[in-house]
């Protein structure tokens, strides 16, 4: 039956085995940030309209902030820090980075997860099917451009 | 958010004996993108959420040629992703493309939506002009009611204590028959109806309009299925003069409320153009 | 000093390296705000009003100290006590009580959601349970939450010991806080010898920076009484003063450390949390305490952007010639004195040269969250109005809309209304730029079905400030610089100013190693804001660069054995002017810094008076659903004089991304405000803040008029670019559907309203 104590998780986060305890009600947002130690994703606005806190499980997006702890148990999570390997950055951080498609710098790790996820099963989207995939993702700085810029650019790089 | 136990049964039984135990300190939860928020917000002081995710039925989805069948927990992207659905039922496609952005649709389904009940839930109009029906199981057993029977008021609706939403079925009524969803949203993305029209026609033989439907959102305390709208169609010839009036009529069938959204005048002038839009679409989606 | 230089051949100045913080950004290990974690840290919670206008009178906070996990409580009884003392946290000096009460009441709520109540506890649900079960007893007011209402006979006084200053003449009762005039010629006789006027009144609402990172905070008390802060903020040094204003202190006994910054447009200039954090780390036995704002919060309880009402009026004469403008900005202060209203009336004709002038500011308080800076303060609020009205008397003279503006521009010696005399500004060059644009040559084009078009143009003016920095340097023996300086970093300033000491030094910008530091590393350094820190810090960069040059020449000298006079140096080599044979590459003499005299070293200052005014002009194609009142920006293209671009794809990155907010705060963004005085659309999903569905590829156009008061002309760039947006939209939809728009935002509901398809 039901309890309030902390469940134990047994998940892959970026490719490694991650176990750790987490109360039933701590978020897949918080329990990244507080308990693993990623703090990659970021706490915009806790209802899924933001997107800052976009993470992948098993190869597909969501809102880590509407995804509770519990629920990751045996599955694959992909966040921020596990887009660069032991080669370098991942064509679309790089892009970002040519492309100057960060201002703050808030709402990029979101983006690259959100953008990865689209580009991982449609390797040439339109600039029209890239604005709809992001849209929700917000960005307050660039006004758009040149994140659309950069992942035209990885898509062609990939 | 406030402290609650995580539960994840494998069998219907199982859960409506959960949620019977706990009462209005439960709630079921499927993609969470509704509940999670309402959690954080204080809408409920729960217990228990049950994660209805692991539970087979609740996450079947199957589609042959006299119905479509959607287990409760089926994430939007599931709907949409399936070729054949999507060419058997665009009407439900339009809503199901737009219920929040793509991270939203990986978790968030039509059976939440319906269940979450609010006046703005955007797939409950196309469930209501598909003839969906509601299939129910609680600790009394299994009951199937019509969609537009489900939604009692803002955020309530027809499941008793303990009862959860396993599946919703939408009978296939051919070639003949089309359906479309649009709503009226400020932005392009990303946000809630100020007003929303689903609309479904079948032509008959005589390539008249043999039955019709219309449900609105966003206008009322629930979703609404516009009879007189939907019934002045029945009979006649489809197109641009039928339409309007049907439109015209729409608009009188709404309570709608002023909020940040939209004022009264608006989302009645919204209905009309919707209703208009719609059925139009509908048309063209049947062809020839 | 080294001189303006029209001749572009800077090497490093104008190209678009890698930014020094771009790999940390894109890989997720850049510390914000809300990262840093600490040995033994706890949350907070903040107990905030649900009424927007009350007294408070009592506060039990009992039940939240008996729970389990609870370390500290507190309430304004905590802070020193501020009654009749006046300091400056930051926006000049106002009223310490006041500024107190907006972190944490006292006596009184002036807006719903303000601070109340504080606890610390083991972890952030506890904090927050904790909190819930503070138990505060109200006598709820009457709210007031426009000018309108809060300026009538009988409204509701938010404030009894304000003594409101209306011309020079003290008023009590007032929820006018101040009003001011500014004028110029005779305007009352200039208008009756005006061939044509226009006279209209505009309404604009409250609208928010809309920042993507919510407000946090961490703080430290240690035993030995000092504080160590570490927070999101455009200005370290600004908060350590405000905290040591609030608590009393010594500014030595706070280190504030700046996190990396998830956005601010002048949002993250005040303060809120800091002080609630230091207290509770003190009261829980010197524990580490972190505070989060949640989103609700930020909207409704930080500082936004005024809304309110201004009335302008124009005459010209039969040549089109504008002779004489009259203004009334009437802006919303929020909850106590404080508007944008200073700088609203400076820009609102800034743009033109108008002989006669009279401008009127009113600051108005009202039950909404104390506004601050947001991007230009006031200036786009102000230009929706004095654009909108220009577009009307350029259509009644027959004039092409450019060349009205051209006729009219304000240039070098044009005197203000309120007074400042222009020095060389790029008015003319930019309104000149649009108009050979493809987007003003190109055709309107057909709209998609169901839809009509319409193009629309508008100017708009910032003054950009100046102020204080300070960047040192230090030579590392490999050939590198560490540059460390004080100015946060909101979008690519630690490589547009390590590019100008680059420049001056004649390295690679490759070479910088530029740190933001803390309160204790950095030299002083103001708020980055007003446009301000790739001028200012990057002239003391520069400052600091001329410095290291005269230390290096020190050490080729003592290199070489001759005089330090007879060493010179031109792009990264240093020679010694009497003998050709002795030349050192600056990455070898760095290398041999250890055996010259030991570390090298330099530190530039400034305090700079002006950030050198610039202008913007933008052009908008909307296209307009009719029966919905749906409008969609169908091409986008904005001009802006950036005097010398320092690092191009950040100058376009900030012009895009203010014409963005503009697009925004025309279109739908609203505080929507219910019957009650509380915010009703307080998430991203009712306060509509663009998309990127909902927009096009922002065009931008760099125009260069060097600012003669930086050696390398560099204007602010930051904020200009969002004053046109509302205007030119507005004038946009007139050309779309003919009918003018004097409310914003321009929203589908009073599109459809305005063109007769509703009555409300």
């Amino acid at each position: 039956m039901a309890t309030h104590e902390k469940i134990h998780i047994k998940t892959t986060i970026n490719g490694n085995p991650e176990e750790f305890l987490a109360d039933p009600h701590t978020s897949l947002l918080d329990a990244l940030r507080e308990i693993v130690g990623l703090t990659g994703s970021k706490e915009g606005c806790l209802d899924g309209n933001c997107g800052a806190c976009t993470v992948s499980v098993n190869g597909r997006i969501v809102d880590s902030c509407l995804v509770l702890a519990a629920e990751v148990d045996g599955q694959n999570v992909d966040t921020v820090e596990g887009m660069a390997n032991s080669d370098g950055l991942h064509p679309l951080q790089q892009a970002f980075l040519e492309e100057a498609a960060l201002q703050c710098g808030i709402c990029t790790p979101g983006f690259l997860v959100s953008a990865k996820g689209l580009l991982d099963n449609e390797p040439d989207p339109s600039e029209e099917r890239i604005r709809h995939w992001l849209a929700g993702n917000l960005c307050r700085c660039t006004g758009y451009n040149n994140i659309i810029k950069a992942v035209q650019k990885a898509a062609k790089n990939l | 958010m406030q402290p609650f136990a995580y539960t994840a049964p494998t069998t219907v039984k199982e859960a409506v004996e959960i949620l019977t135990k706990h009462g209005d300190k439960a709630r079921p939860m499927a993609g969470g993108t509704d509940l999670l928020v309402q959690i954080r917000g204080g809408k409920y002081n729960l217990d228990a959420v049950v994660d209805i995710k692991k539970i087979p039925e609740l996450n079947s989805l199957s589609n042959d040629s006299k119905s479509l069948n959607i287990g409760a927990a089926v994430p939007c992207h599931r709907i949409y992703e399936d070729p054949k659905i999507s060419e058997d039922f665009p009407g439900l496609i339009d809503a199901a493309e737009l219920i929040g952005g793509i991270q939203i649709q990986s978790r968030a389904g039509i059976g939440g939506n319906l269940c979450n009940s609010t006046p703005s839930g955007d797939s409950i109009g196309p469930l209501i002009v598909l003839s969906a029906v509601a299939n129910i199981e609680g600790s009394n057993g299994k009951r199937s009611i019509p969609v537009e029977d489900f939604c009692t008021g803002p955020g309530s609706n027809a499941l008793e204590n303990g009862e959860i939403l396993v599946s919703l079925s939408i009978p296939n009524q051919g070639s003949k028959f089309n359906s479309a969803y649009e709503r009226f949203i400020p932005r392009n993305e990303m946000d809630i109806a100020v007003a929303g029209v689903a609309s479904s026609i079948l032509i008959g033989s005589n390539g008249k309009i043999e039955s019709a439907r219309i449900a609105l959102a966003s206008v009322g305390p629930t979703p609404i299925l516009a009879k007189k709208a939907s019934e002045s169609l029945i009979g006649k010839e489809p197109g641009e003069a039928a339409f309007n009036e049907a439109g015209a009529i729409a608009k009188t069938e709404c309570s709608p409320i002023e909020d940040m959204r939209g004022t009264v005048d608006q989302r009645k002038h919204l209905v009309e153009v919707l209703t208009v839009r719609t059925l139009n679409k509908s048309l063209e989606r049947i062809g020839g | 000093m080294v001189n303006v230089s029209d001749s572009k051949s800077y090497k490093v100045v104008g190209t678009n390296p890698i930014r020094h913080d771009g790999y940390d950004k894109v890989t997720g290990r850049a510390i914000y705000g809300a990262d840093v974690k600490l040995p033994g840290l706890i949350w907070g919670s903040v107990v905030r009003s649900p009424h927007a206008h009350a007294l408070i009178k009592s506060i039990d906070t009992s039940s939240a100290e008996k729970m389990d996990g609870v370390f500290a409580v507190m309430t304004a009884k905590d802070f020193p006590s501020k009654d009749n003392k006046f300091g400056d946290i930051g926006e000049g000096t106002e009223n310490l009580k006041w500024a107190q009460d907006n972190i944490l009441a006292s006596d009184k709520i002036n807006y719903k959601g303000q601070a109340i109540a504080a606890v610390a506890a083991r972890d952030r649900n506890t904090a927050d349970e904790a909190a819930s079960k503070i138990k505060v007893v109200y006598e709820v007011l009457e709210s007031v939450t426009n000018v309108e209402d809060a300026t009538k006979k009988d409204a509701p006084v938010l404030f009894k010991d304000l003594n409101g200053n209306h011309l020079g003449k003290k008023v009590k009762n007032t929820n006018i806080a101040e009003i001011t005039r500014n004028g110029i010629g005779d305007p009352d006789k200039a208008f009756k010898e005006a061939e044509n006027i226009v006279e209209r009144t505009f309404t604009l609402q409250m609208v928010h920076q809309g920042y993507i990172e919510p407000h946090t905070a961490t703080a430290h008390w240690d035993e030995e009484g000092r504080i160590r802060i570490w927070t999101s903020t455009q200005g370290a040094f600004d908060v350590r003063g405000a905290v040591t204003e609030i608590l009393e202190m010594d500014v030595s006994r706070v280190k504030v450390t700046p996190l990396e910054i998830g956005g601010g447009f002048g949002g993250k200039i005040p303060i809120y949390l800091e002080p609630i954090a230091s207290i509770l780390s003190k009261k829980s036995g010197f524990k580490p305490v972190k505070l989060v704002m949640e989103r609700t919060n930020v909207f409704q309880a930080s500082g936004p952007a005024p809304g309110g009402t201004i009335l302008v009026k124009m005459g010209t004469d039969k040549n089109g010639k504008i002779i004489a403008a009259e203004s009334t900005i009437k802006l919303e202060a929020g909850g106590y004195p404080g508007s944008a209203i200073g700088a609203a009336v400076q820009c609102i004709f800034a743009p033109y040269d108008i002989p006669n002038a009279r401008i009127d500011g009113h600051d108005v308080v009202v039950n909404k969250p104390r506004s601050f800076a947001y991007r230009a303060p006031g200036s786009p609020q102000a230009a929706f109005a004095a654009e909108t009205v220009v577009d009307e008397l350029a259509k009644i003279h027959g004039m092409d809309p450019i060349e009205f503006r051209l006729l009219n521009a304000s240039k070098e010696g044009t005197r203000r209304a309120d007074g400042v005399i222009f020095p060389k500004v790029g008015n003319i060059e930019v309104l000149e730029a649009a108009k050979a644009s493809a987007h003003w040559k190109a055709p309107l084009g057909t709209p998609p079905k169901g839809r009509v078009r319409g193009r629309g143009l508008a100017s708009g003016y910032w003054f950009n400030i100046g102020m204080k920095s300070t960047v040192n340097l230090q030579v590392n023996t490999d050939g590198t610089v560490a540059l460390i300086e004080g100015s946060t970093d909101i979008g690519g300033t630690r490589t547009s100013i390590s590019m100008q000491a680059a420049e001056i030094l004649g390295i690679g910008v490759d070479n910088f190693r530029p740190v933001v530091g803390d309160t204790e590393t950095a030299g002083y350094a103001d708020v980055t804001g007003g446009s301000r820190t790739t001028y200012a810090t990057g002239y003391a960069a520069i400052k600091a660069a001329e410095n290291l040059i005269t230390v290096l020449k020190e050490r080729c000298a003592i290199l070489w054995s001759i005089d330090e006079k007879d060493v010179d140096h031109n792009e990264g080599t240093f020679f010694a002017t009497k003998d050709p044979e002795l030349k050192i590459s600056f990455k070898e003499l760095a290398s041999k810094i250890g055996d010259t005299g030991g570390p090298a070293a330099s530190s530039g200052s400034v305090d700079l008076e002006s950030g050198g005014g610039a202008f913007g002009t933008h052009i908008v194609d909307v296209d307009v659903d009719l029966e919905t009142g749906k409008t969609d920006v169908a091409r986008y293209t904005a001009i802006q004089d950036a005097g010398t671009a320092i690092y191009p794809a950040y100058v376009k990155g900030q012009i895009a991304g203010g014409a963005v907010q503009g697009i925004g705060w025309a279109l739908n963004e609203e505080y929507y405000m219910s019957d009650d005085g509380s915010m009703a659309n307080t998430s991203y999903l009712d306060y509509r803040i663009p998309t990127a569905l909902d927009l096009p590829n922002i065009e931008t156009i760099i125009v260069e008029v060097p600012n003669p008061g930086h050696p390398f002309g560099v204007r602010g760039v930051g904020e200009v670019p969002i004053c046109p947006p509302i205007g030119a939209i507005g004038n946009a939809l007139h050309d779309a559907v003919g009918k003018r728009f004097y409310d914003a935002p321009m929203k589908p509901g009073r599109i459809l309203n305005v063109l007769g398809k509703i009555e409300k």
